[in-house]
């Protein structure tokens, strides 16, 4: 039988030379995401802004969401959302947070209930008082930027600090891409979506460390090749396995975009984005050739030709 | 790294199999599962998400604990300045402080001894931490006491343990399965209550402080009277349930019996008018109070007041000696269930209020599970078919492993009778990635060993130990990232985090010995001339 080979073997692509675009393309993207960030905003879920959440069933037929809408609207609970949730009679009522406390929202359930009668079932109701949402944001928040030391610190002591510094940078890029793709997109940002980023954070860097790795390795065999072609190399002989592993994740993560269901439908396709198609570019076109400019391997004569060269060609 | 000693390839094998075994209660029907030890009861417990059911976090009213603690210190002064015959006018609550003015300018410095008396120390092993309850000081004759913060701290301590206590005795009495009830930081408890219909009815137990009197009327004042301004000092205005919460009754302050001295309450019914009602029994002290005031008030109405509502307002037509009476208040059989139940398990110390519900009915759970389900398999179809065709033979070895190494999961989380959640499912998936992912690694590197021109013996060997480095280095940054999110997490996400943690656990295991023995077995059963990947 003959097997499958998605990356020929001995490739030699140019990828140092590729930075040349791929940074101010990053630098752009970023630039970009952030712009999104700011002006058009994360769509904040009930976890982090307050609020309440019903996700009901109609027990005839599909759901009439204009008769639900106005029921609902003349209850003065101020912003209601109404959406479809997968299926015709499966609807998502947001109720933005009211104000007067953790009573206060709890009072909110009770008229919603009473609005909708005995005509749905409620397969999910969920309320985040004023004093919990705060919390989970400033948690989620702090969960993240530990988890960003604690593995900083770990790449410190198991490579050199520019390797640590290196997967930092492709760190924060892809997550400032990552949090631009959920502005854009508009999925509720909550406790799942810091799980998301944690999770694409876990992926990337476990790609980047294999390059990383193996950048080390070809370091202490290969003394005298010059640093863009001994990363060129390093990253052509971890190609085959990249492609692989990407293409074994993303099949798991299809399944679960096609059959996991409209609850973990926003986790998934952040992942997908997040892990798939920025995750892989970072560690080949940002996180390796960016150690030529943190000076790693210092000391070689022909890596100071090499950085004079960056400078008279800027 | 191609060899095992034979003992060594037994206990690999062996733990492998053990982990797995525990996986096995959960495909067992629970029935018989109950009939084994207790250890090997062990099984995977399903999150609220998957089974249902309702969680709910709720905070003590600290600010009420706090205006409680300073009118009962009000209280405290005034009976103490009584007795040393302290003459004192203007006792306040101020802020965070009880103030009064003595008289006497002379009798200062005696009242002030006898209220710092009314300060004890707090905290640690026999009051070692130096801190104490009040800062009594003054200001001329002005005395002032304030209740210092670790008093406070210490009192919602007190408040938070008590109220977990009548709340399990209240969630009892709902004959629900397993629930779950625990403090969370200071001030907070999380009630987890699995395959509940609709919370509603759970929510109205918690929600209720059950703080019951038995107070006069006050007959010489209409209510017409006292809401435009005439209500006697000793009195106050509160309002009926339901109904009735427009109707106004006055009613003095003075509580003549409290719902402490209840020892029992059940609901029933009235014989004469067949209304639900709820009857109660006093304990000693009780029933004599009950029976004193019931003898001097013949003729009048007494009210009887749940959490500062009039439940009913009857009038006494004989003396009650017995020790023991009837509620009737517009009932329904279930809320004169519930009130009964409220009764028998005592009032919360201070109110408590809901800051986080998460219910998820039981239909969604099983939707979850089948989704979770139907997502996996064709999940695990999809890269079983991508690694054959990838890697042929070694494909298979690779399946086998990663097989294992789920089966070894569900062990653990077994063994940890873990909570299973949708993102814990979903973290399972992503191990499953994590495994491929292990094996890709090995077999890459034996790929390149042999173009380096490796006997495949030798590549085999060499690809191993080279890849195995970088296995470690890459699985420590991801558990870096689960350990942080177990860490921060609260529920969904740390189920999340917790398949996660375990599944590389068991792929750092599974790559390091079992994919390493099956290459190794095979390598020796066919003394391979060229490797077949």
């Amino acid at each position: 039988m003959r097997l499958l080979r998605i990356v020929p073997d001995n490739t030699t692509f140019d990828f140092m030379r590729f930075r040349r675009i791929s940074f101010p393309m990053s630098a752009l993207m970023s630039i970009l995401a952030i712009t999104l960030y700011f002006t058009h905003g994360l769509n904040f879920g009930i976890d982090f802004k307050g609020g309440t959440l019903v996700e009901v069933q109609t027990k005839a037929g599909p759901a009439d969401l204009a008769k639900m809408r106005s029921s609902l609207n003349a209850l003065g609970l101020g912003d209601v959302q109404l959406q479809e949730f997968g299926a015709p009679d499966d609807v998502l009522i947001r109720v933005a947070e009211q104000p007067g406390g953790d009573a206060a929202q709890q009072a909110a359930v009770a008229k919603i209930r009473g609005a909708l009668g005995e005509e749905v079932s409620y397969r999910r109701v969920e309320v985040v008082g004023p004093r919990v949402s705060g919390e989970l944001l400033s948690y989620g928040i702090i969960g993240l930027m530990l988890a960003i030391l604690c593995i900083l610190v770990y790449l410190w002591f198991r490579f050199e600090w520019q390797f640590a510094l290196g997967a930092m940078i492709a760190n924060v890029h892809d997550l400032v891409l990552t949090m631009g793709f959920m502005s854009l997109s508009g999925v509720d940002f909550d406790l799942t979506s810091i799980a998301a980023l944690l999770t694409i954070l876990g992926y990337s860097l476990n790609d980047t460390v294999v390059i990383y790795d193996r950048i080390r390795e070809m370091l202490r065999r290969y003394k005298r090749m010059p640093m863009p072609d001994l990363l060129n190399a390093s990253v052509n002989q971890t190609l085959s396995r990249s492609v692989i592993t990407h293409v074994t994740v993303s099949l798991a993560l299809l399944a679960l975009l096609l059959f996991g269901g409209q609850a973990i439908h926003s986790f998934t396709a952040t992942m997908m984005f997040g892990v798939v198609l920025v995750g892989t570019y970072t560690s080949v076109f940002i996180a390796s050739p960016i150690l030529i400019y943190l000076g790693v391997g210092t000391g070689r004569d022909s890596l100071t030709a090499s950085a004079r060269d960056e400078k008279e060609r800027p | 790294m191609l060899y095992f000693t034979r003992w060594k390839a037994m206990a690999i094998v062996l733990t492998a199999l053990v982990v797995c075994l525990f996986a096995f209660p959960n495909f067992i029907s629970e029935k018989t599962v109950q009939s084994w030890p207790k250890w090997a009861q062990r099984h995977v417990v399903l999150g609220l998400d998957l089974q249902g059911g309702s969680h709910i976090l709720l905070a003590v009213d600290t600010a009420a604990v706090r205006k409680e603690k300073l009118e009962s210190l009000r209280d405290d002064v005034r009976r103490v300045l009584r007795d040393a015959r302290v003459g004192y006018t203007g006792l306040v609550v101020r802020g965070n402080s009880v103030e009064v003015r003595v008289r006497e300018a002379n009798q200062v410095e005696t009242a002030l001894a006898k209220l710092r008396e009314l300060s004890q120390p707090l905290g640690g092993f026999l009051g070692t931490t130096g801190q104490r309850s009040l800062d009594v000081g003054n200001d001329g004759n002005l005395i002032r006491l304030t209740v210092t913060d670790p008093a406070i701290v210490e009192r919602v301590r007190q408040a938070v343990e008590q109220s977990i206590q009548i709340i399990e005795r209240r969630i009892n009495e709902l004959g629900t399965v397993e629930p779950l009830i625990q403090r969370q930081g200071t001030d907070r408890i999380l009630v987890q209550v699995p395959g509940l219909q609709d919370p509603t009815r759970l929510k109205e137990l918690l929600g209720k402080t059950a703080k019951l009197d038995f107070r006069m009327v006050d007959v010489n004042v209409t209510a017409e009277q006292a809401l435009q301004g005439r209500l006697p000092p000793e009195d106050e205005v509160l309002y009926g349930t339901g109904n009735e919460s427009k109707v106004p009754y006055v009613v003095e302050k003075r509580i003549l019996v409290s719902g402490g001295d209840l020892t029992d309450a059940q609901p029933g019914f009235d014989p004469r008018t067949s209304e639900p009602i709820v009857s109660f029994r006093f304990n000693t002290s009780g029933a004599r109070k009950f029976a004193e005031i019931t003898q001097q008030n013949v003729g009048k109405p007494f009210a009887i007041i749940l959490d500062n509502q009039v439940i009913s307002a009857p009038v006494i037509r004989e003396p009650i000696l017995g020790g023991s009476g009837q509620i009737s208040g517009h009932f329904t059989v279930q809320s004169a269930n519930d009130l009964a139940i409220l009764l028998r398990a005592g009032a919360l110390p201070a109110p408590l209020t809901i800051i986080e519900e998460r219910t998820v009915g039981p239909g969604l759970g099983q939707d979850s599970i089948s989704k979770g389900k139907t997502s996996s398999y064709v999940g695990a179809a999809m890269v079983i078919v991508f690694m054959l065709a990838t890697y042929g033979l070694f494909g298979l070895f690779a399946n086998i492993a990663v097989a294992i190494n789920v089966a070894m999961i569900f062990g653990v989380l077994s063994l940890l009778n873990a909570t299973l959640t949708l993102p814990g499912i979903a973290g399972i998936v992503l191990t499953v990635g994590i495994a491929v992912d292990s094996n890709v690694l090995i077999y890459e590197r034996i790929r390149e060993e042999v173009r380096a021109g490796r006997t495949p013996i030798n590549a085999i060997d060499a690809g191993f130990t080279r890849a195995l480095a970088t296995i470690l280095d890459s699985n420590i940054t991801t558990f870096i990232a689960a350990a942080v999110l177990f860490y921060i997490g609260t529920g969904p996400v740390r189920g999340f985090a917790v398949t996660l943690g375990i599944g590389i656990i068991t792929t750092v295991f599974t790559a390091f010995t079992l994919t390493r023995l099956i290459v190794a077995t095979w390598v020796r059963w066919r003394r391979p001339q060229r490797v077949p990947i």
